[in-house]
């Protein structure tokens, strides 16, 4: 289907699905060398971007044509990126699936984990879990669709720092050179640097696992203590997810990247974020229901935290942050005594993984 | 035999023997060398972005390797002009260095011309001699032979020499998706991937094509193989090429390489055995040799790139698994697995199904003895490893068909990117060891060995396969009725596995479990001289050779059934 559309390659726009803030940071940041279509489910949405080029109040690039369909979106566009929140993705994936085709690049900006429950589990009950049932988001379009040249988007990128124009860069990660250069070739400008990595799945975990770090980083900031706390933490963190990655597939080496250190440096520098600010809360007292009932949006890291603990029983690995934060927000231990263990906790070596 | 297995009389699916591929190829040989010799030259050159240094590295390497192998590892088959080559290669580098000076584009015509003679002579090497009269011949004097031998065994009586009771069939089962493999073999060009336990898995397999009424395929055999003289012949005969494993440099590997793909493209049906040689440890080949199956990938591409889009330009990839109790190679696979474990690299090809006294006796000892052989066809994909219809086309998961051509594409268009097949032929890779472990078939004999060996090794869980392997015959012996029990556990899981589709078993496993053990223990590697299990006076199990046991219990690995103790 579509070998006209095909053909006219030169014109093709290119494909963003997902209007939050980092989507329309990237659709803007992709509208200044190329035609692009992003995809809304709402129609509202659809007519406020083509009609007054914003989206939600956010404002669009003139060039950027929105549609709710998905079929026009995957007839027209043959690299597509998908910038969606981690809970509607597999959703949004499925919606997708039908019109995707093995041609299509896909590059994804989702920070998240999915589970695949064997039958008769239930996730409020889960205890345990192995790698096979623990998808990344690459995974999750793999399995879900025929697109098999998939990479993701990763790295310190604030969308409100991108919208501004600030200097910044982002790590894209496949298996495919070609997905890689296709990336670069869009999204490179004077102040936007876009460096290239092979190991998709330790890029998408060095994202996904900076998340449970961030919380620690807020409880500390919650907990009123200093620099020298945060510095700890951070490069605690860091040996712990190089030991995560590697334990679920990905290499150490991604860790010390910008997916990595460069995103967990920043995310425990923004009392924004939404990672940090449970952590923060936790530490002023609050409990995790109390958090979660005036948050709009899970905090990931919280999932992250619940999916990397159960993965822990299966894996034979210790992962002390994480296990002592899933105690916080699980299992009523308090922030004070989860950092006294961790403080006490025999950590012999400094660096053991490099 | 078995209940419910029928013998089925196959037509050939091209009567014709003119028109069969292998045999245009046969006429076309001259031609087809001097083509892969050339498109290898050209190969080799962009490999090293044709920079006459490089050329000369590359060259001088392949120099050393070779003179080195003539040195340390000659074989009978070797050609006796060999060292004369190479010799020649030798004086003519010398003369480049001290005489050819100048521009870089003189340089590289001159080491392209040493290239040149090295290409054509592997091309040559690989070559296979095919000729369809030894084909007809061969495949009579086999069937003839072995029915011959079967009846003689098994039919009591005066003229039992000249029973026609039992066939080959009645030997070795041919179970799966043989009316698929039939249908594709008309319509595109068909790649079967075996798993490999045995040499005799080569003959096998060109008997279970002829069965079935198709074509000869052209598959590499290795070399090691044609030092028989008898088997050489086979081997020319079934259309082998020959594939030489002892030869590791770049030249020779893109040369192979180069022949495997325009053989797919020329139409011609094609067999990898993918493990790249036979499995040592005993285990279904889970880690792939790439290189040949990568040249399946690069054969569709440039079908479409030439643009073959239809059914005739189709690659469809089978896998096959090959069931034994017995291995006659068995003792010295293992030992080899024992002795290089994690060291791969220090180990030399050696061949021990060495002499044609050897093979006789072990084929004599198989047709007139009880072992039986199944061979699974499983279903076969295309190259990204998507399940095929009968039609050739490809379905995805969900049943929707699936244009293997869009893998190839980028805007619009077929491209070629050595990058992505390489990820591409990991994919199928991948895809292949799943398919051989759903495919794979359990016999009684396996199902014994792996039982004993786990319940020694949960006896002794705390020393590790080299200890275990050592262990006293006295810490040796199981309780039958222990084993029995375990057997159970064991062959229930089988069973719940095989309703999920992820193996197959042999329909003896569902006898009562008192006559499966029996089964199993007279079969177990029946004709070693040290036999893998067996009962002893006091109805207990013991084995007389450990390594042997581990081998043999080892076809059950990578189901996760070790959990179960």
């Amino acid at each position: 289907m579509g070998m006209a559309l095909k053909n006219s390659s030169k014109s093709q726009p290119i494909g963003v699905i997902g209007v939050g803030s980092f989507g329309t940071a990237i659709a803007n940041m992709l509208a200044e060398k190329n035609e692009v279509m992003v995809y809304a489910r709402k129609q509202e949405v659809v007519e406020e971007i083509n009609t007054q080029h914003s989206a939600s109040g956010k404002i669009l690039n003139p060039k950027i044509q929105a549609t709710f369909s998905p079929e026009e979106l995957c007839a027209s566009c043959g690299v597509l990126f998908f910038m969606i929140p981690s809970a509607a993705f597999l959703e949004v994936t499925r919606t997708f699936a039908p019109f995707l085709h093995p041609y299509h690049l896909v590059i994804h900006g989702t920070k998240g984990l999915a589970v695949q429950l064997a039958d008769g589990e239930e996730w409020d009950t889960l205890k345990k879990l192995r790698r096979k049932q623990i998808l990344t988001m690459s995974e999750v379009i793999v399995q879900e669709t025929l697109a098999v040249r998939v990479g993701c988007l990763a790295g310190p990128n604030i969308s409100k720092e991108l919208s501004d124009g600030q200097p910044a860069a982002t790590v894209i990660a496949s298996k495919y050179n070609e997905v890689i250069q296709e990336g670069q070739r869009l999204l490179r400008s004077e102040k936007f640097q876009v460096y290239g990595n092979s190991d998709i799945i330790g890029v998408e975990l060095s994202g996904v696992l900076k998340n449970i770090i961030a919380i620690a980083a807020g409880a500390l900031a919650g907990l009123g203590l200093g620099e020298n706390a945060k510095g700890l933490l951070i490069s605690r963190g860091i040996v712990e997810m190089a030991h995560l990655s590697k334990a679920l597939g990905g290499t150490a080496s991604s860790v010390m990247g910008l997916a990595g250190i460069g995103d967990l440096v920043t995310t425990c520098n923004s009392p924004d974020s939404r990672n940090f600010t449970v952590g923060f809360r936790l530490a002023k007292g609050e409990s995790l229901s109390q958090i979660m009932a005036s948050m709009e949006e899970v905090a990931e890291g919280v999932n992250t935290i619940r999916i990397v603990d159960a993965f822990l029983k299966t894996a034979g690995i210790r992962a002390p942050i994480t296990e002592n934060l899933h105690r916080v927000l699980f299992e009523d231990l308090s922030i004070e005594e989860a950092l006294q263990f961790l403080m006490k906790y025999p950590f012999s070596v400094d660096v053991d993984f490099v | 035999m078995e209940e419910n297995y029928i013998k089925h009389q196959y037509a050939p699916i091209l009567p014709e023997k003119d028109e069969w591929p292998v045999v245009k190829l046969a006429r076309e040989r001259k031609e087809f060398v001097k083509k892969v010799a050339t498109l290898s030259e050209g190969r080799i050159l962009d490999l090293i972005g044709k920079n006459p240094e490089i050329l000369k590295e590359e060259l001088e390497t392949t120099l050393y390797r070779e003179k080195l192998r003539i040195k340390q590892n000659p074989w009978d088959v070797d050609p006796d002009d060999e060292g004369p080559f190479w010799g020649e290669v030798k004086s003519k580098l010398l003369q480049i260095h001290t005489e050819v000076s100048g521009s870089k584009a003189k340089k590289l015509e001159a080491y392209q011309e040493v290239l040149r003679k090295i290409t054509s002579r592997y091309s040559e090497e690989i070559a296979s001699n095919f000729k369809a009269s030894h084909y007809k011949f061969t495949r009579r004097v086999v069937t003839y032979g072995f029915s011959r031998l079967l009846n003689a065994a098994r039919v009591k009586g005066f003229g039992s020499l000249f029973s026609n009771q039992f066939t080959l069939q009645d030997k070795i089962q041919i179970t799966g998706q043989t009316a698929q493999l039939r249908e594709l073999a008309t319509k595109g060009t068909v790649v079967m991937v075996p798993t490999h336990f045995s040499n005799l898995d080569s003959v096998l397999i060109g008997w279970i094509i002829s069965v079935l009424g198709m074509p000869p395929f052209i598959y590499g055999a290795g070399l090691n193989l044609f030092n028989i003289s008898i088997f050489a012949y086979f081997m020319n005969a079934l259309g082998a090429y020959k594939v030489d494993r002892r030869k590791k440099n770049m030249m020779y590997l893109e040369t192979l390489k180069t022949y495997s793909k325009e053989a797919i493209q020329f139409g011609c049906h094609s067999l990898f055995f993918p493990g790249g040689t036979r499995s040592r440890s005993g285990i279904i080949e889970s880690k792939l040799k790439l290189g040949l199956l990568s040249t399946a990938i690069e054969a569709q591409r440039a079908n479409f790139q030439n643009g073959i889009t239809d059914v005739s330009g189709k690659i469809f990839i089978v896998p096959v698994t090959i069931n034994y109790h017995f291995v006659l190679e068995a003792p010295g696979l293992i030992q080899d697995y024992l002795s290089m474990t994690g060291q791969e690299r220090y180990y030399k090809e050696n061949d021990e199904f060495s002499t044609s006294y050897k093979i006789s006796k072990f084929l004599f000892k198989f047709f007139t003895k009880g072992s039986d052989i199944s061979v699974s066809i499983g279903s076969a994909m295309d190259v990204m490893g998507n399940y095929v219809d009968q039609e050739g086309k490809s379905l995805d998961k969900w049943g929707r068909v699936v244009n293997t051509q869009e893998y190839f594409m980028s805007n619009g268009k077929v491209t070629v990117d050595a990058q992505r097949e390489e990820e591409y032929t990991q994919m199928l890779g991948k895809r292949i060891v799943e398919e051989f472990h759903k495919i794979n078939r359990v016999f009684s004999s396996h199902l014994v060995a792996f039982v004993a060996f786990e319940l020694i090794q949960a006896k002794n869980a705390k020393l590790d396969l080299f200890d275990l392997i050592r262990l006293p015959q006295e810490d040796l012996v199981l309780n039958y009725v222990e084993f029995k029990a375990a057997c159970q556990r064991v062959l229930d899981q089988i069973f719940e596995l095989k309703a999920q589709g992820k193996i197959d078993s042999a329909p003896h496993l569902n006898r009562p479990m008192d006559e499966i053990i029996t089964h199993g223990l007279d079969n177990v590697g029946m004709y070693h001289a040290k036999r893998p299990l067996i009962k002893d006076a006091a109805g207990n199990l013991t084995t007389e050779d450990m390594s042997l046991l581990y081998f043999y219990h080892n076809r059950l690995h990578g189901y996760g059934l070790e959990k179960l103790f």
